[in-house]
């Protein structure tokens, strides 16, 4: 039984397909990668299973609730899927902890002391213990960025959506993050990647996804597809990101 | 509520409430006009003018600022003539109106001049254009198009508060419709008119003015 | 008829300066706190209340405060009800303010990068969390200074109510005007005591706003 199935969505903004009828089935602990070049549907994709973004026709189930209908619990979906952005969007005016104190307190209506200490162990998961009490302003890219991880795991969710996670920082960060979503692999969680680092899809991933104008062109185990693409559109890209 | 609204019995009076809509309009148009062209002197003298005069210009200003448009008016009209300066109802009203924009876009657009480079004023002279020409042509060309917007909801907030030139008798829509409604007494009615003639008058100003901004800025 | 000294005058000018200061605080405090809710039902994103807020903000900004002041005061007491200056002239600047601080404020709200509410969303935050815990405590910094800037204009708005009948500060002139004919003098007074009143307010809006681009 798949925890997120995806049948045949399609989206559109305006008169511009950007899903073309995507089917995808992602089981408990998978890691999957989706790549594709620019425009091709990954983020909208990704921001579908969420409920960011809204879609037309097909159907969306995460972890047993139905994305998108009218009387979706999005509530409910959000407290069991996880969602990290390329920009970090920290909120600004809280500390480390207190943007990874928010949704538990708030939504899951935890204590603070109860919270607290579920930020330090989330906070020291990613390797940032000693930054608790600083503010997003003081922190380097990579830190921001692992801060908006323990965020997302604060609220123990079953699915991680990540959406280029590593797109915003400077080469020489990109490593201390990418090793943080590998430790969570190796935990079990399920990740849904975002990627264009192709290595760590490879090394990483339990699953390639290539999405080609809104639609999943090829898929497959990571090693295989990669070693030996089937479309001419995957070797060309494969071959340009190298 | 028991009681019935009755529209019909202003229907009598429709020339009073038309000819105090024009006068607003007039007034509005002319004080718009004569007001921003003394904010226009206004700016440039405190930005390019002599220091004596830039205080003088920012004493006005924040002296209209920061007091009410009725006071303003009250002071022009009863005040003025103990100085020997003795104005009609209707002169008080357009001089009031021009006063108070006057400083108002004064302050709008020196905001727009100081936002204007450096290094475009020093580029219009070192192509051997005159100081007038540099003010003309390149600061207050980008400055205007810059601050347009601001300009224009500031004429629709002065259209608004020109209803207060009734409190001296000007004979504007407000003097009409209190003019109405101790006749009929049915001051409900007539005032509710008369808001509802400003609210069309101010949606239709703002998008004559927006139109207007297109025609005027259409070059980008 | 009694003689006015200047004193006299003036100590009645400051007596009747309490009522625009206590009507100017009315207005401003309910204004705001009407404003705010308007503020999340303007924001919402549900068709029906954004479509309410927008006429209701069209009204007080696109009709002259001096006629919402005479609706008040003619169409409560069609209801029946006794209304006095105090009534109408409150409930007027009250609604007038709110319409007026709701849209300043949402355009601090519409500078919040939108990446903030998609990060609250995401952590399953409600609309109205989002506002209390993300949205507003950001936007309230950028607010300060409009909002001050904006209570210069409460201030003068009160002068307005002197016209149904409130004895404010202008009202206040304009009788003293009648009793003393000095209307130089005493007009120059009110609007010296209004100056002193806006003034330092309109100067503290501006000092906070260049803080505010400093620090960006
Ligand atoms: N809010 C929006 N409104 C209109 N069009 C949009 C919107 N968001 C995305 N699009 C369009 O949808 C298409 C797919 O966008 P999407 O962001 O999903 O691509 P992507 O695969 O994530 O690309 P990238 O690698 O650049 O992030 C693009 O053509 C984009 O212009
Ligand atoms: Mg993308």
């Amino acid at each position: 039984m798949s925890l997120v199935s995806i049948r045949d969505v399609r989206k559109s903004f305006g008169a511009n397909e950007v899903l073309k009828g995507v089917s995808l089935d992602i089981a408990k602990g998978d890691v999957v990668a989706i790549i594709g070049r620019s425009g091709s549907g990954k983020s909208t994709l990704l921001r579908c299973i969420n409920g960011l973004e809204t879609y037309q026709s097909g159907s969306i189930i995460a972890d047993g609730i139905e994305v998108g209908g009218a009387s979706t619990n999005l509530r409910e979906l959000r407290r069991h899927v996880g969602m990290v952005f390329q920009q970090f969007n920290l909120f600004p005016h809280l500390t480390a902890a207190e943007n990874v104190m928010l949704a538990p307190t708030v939504v899951n209506k935890v204590s603070k002391a109860e919270a607290r200490a579920t930020a330090a162990e989330v906070l020291a998961k990613v390797g940032l213990s000693e930054k608790m009490d600083a503010y997003p302003s003081e922190l380097s890219g990579g830190q921001q960025q692992r801060v908006a991880i323990a965020r997302s795991l604060a609220m123990r969710p079953k699915v991680l959506l990540c959406d280029e996670i590593t797109s915003a920082l400077d080469p020489e960060l990109v490593n201390e993050v990418l090793r943080v979503v590998e430790q969570l692999a190796r935990e079990g969680m399920t990740l849904i990647l975002v990627t264009h680092e192709m290595r760590f899809a490879r090394d990483v991933g339990t699953k390639l996804v290539f999405m080609h104008h809104g639609k999943v062109h090829e898929e497959g185990v990571p090693k295989e597809v990669f070693a030996a693409p089937r479309t001419p559109e995957l070797q060309q890209f494969v071959g340009q990101v190298g | 509520m028991s009681y019935k609204l009755q529209f019909a019995e202003l229907l009598p009076y429709w020339n009073v409430l038309l000819q105090g809509l024009i006068f607003t309009i007039v007034l509005t148009v002319v004080s718009t006009v004569a007001g921003i062209a003394v904010g226009t002197a206004g700016a440039s003298a405190r930005t390019f003018g002599p220091v004596w005069l830039g205080r003088i210009v920012a004493v006005y200003v924040e002296l209209i600022r920061n007091t009410p448009f009725i006071v303003q008016l009250f002071f022009i009209f009863f005040g003025l003539p103990a100085l020997g300066l003795k104005l009609s109802e209707t002169t008080a009203a357009f001089l009031a109106m021009v006063i108070n924009l006057g400083a108002y876009s004064t302050e709008i657009i020196r905001a727009g001049i100081e936002a204007v480079p450096k290094g475009h004023i020093e580029a219009g002279l070192s192509l051997a254009m005159t100081k007038w020409e540099v003010l003309r042509r390149i600061v207050l060309n980008q400055a205007f198009r810059k601050i347009y917007p601001a300009l224009s909801s500031q004429i629709i907030i002065v259209m608004l508060g020109s209803a207060v030139v009734s409190q001296i008798s000007a004979e504007d829509l407000t003097y009409a419709a209190n003019f109405v409604a101790s006749r009929n007494f049915r001051n409900f009615e007539v005032y509710l008119l008369a808001a509802l003639a400003y609210l069309v008058l101010a949606m239709l100003t703002r998008s004559l003015l927006r139109a207007l901004g297109r025609v005027i800025f259409k070059a980008r | 008829m009694l003689q006015f000294s200047f004193w006299d005058i003036l100590s009645n000018l400051l007596i009747a300066t309490q009522w625009t200061i206590v009507l100017s605080l009315i207005a401003f405090v309910c204004g705001g706190i009407v404003g705010l809710a308007l503020l999340f039902m303007r924001t919402s994103r549900i068709p029906a209340l954004e479509w309410f807020t927008k006429v209701y903000i069209e009204f007080f900004q696109g009709t002259p405060l001096l006629m919402q002041l005479f609706l008040f005061f003619f169409g409560i007491a069609l209801f029946g009800f006794e209304v006095s200056p105090w009534t109408a002239a409150t409930l007027a600047l009250t609604f007038w303010t709110s319409a007026f601080l709701t849209e300043v404020w949402r355009g601090c709200v519409e500078s919040i990068p939108k990446g903030q509410w998609e990060a609250s969303s995401s952590l399953a935050l409600s609309y109205i969390e989002q506002m209390r815990y993300v949205i507003l405590p950001q936007a309230s910094r950028i607010a300060v200074a409009p909002t001050v800037g904006f209570s210069v204009q409460v201030i003068k708005g009160t002068a307005l109510a002197s016209i149904i009948g409130f004895v404010e500060l202008t009202k206040a002139g304009t009788m003293l005007n009648n009793a003393t004919f000095r209307p130089f003098l005493v007009y120059s007074l009110v609007a010296l005591i209004y100056f002193c009143l806006c003034f330092p307010l309109s100067w503290w809006a501006k000092k906070i706003e260049g803080r505010l681009n400093v620090a960006r």
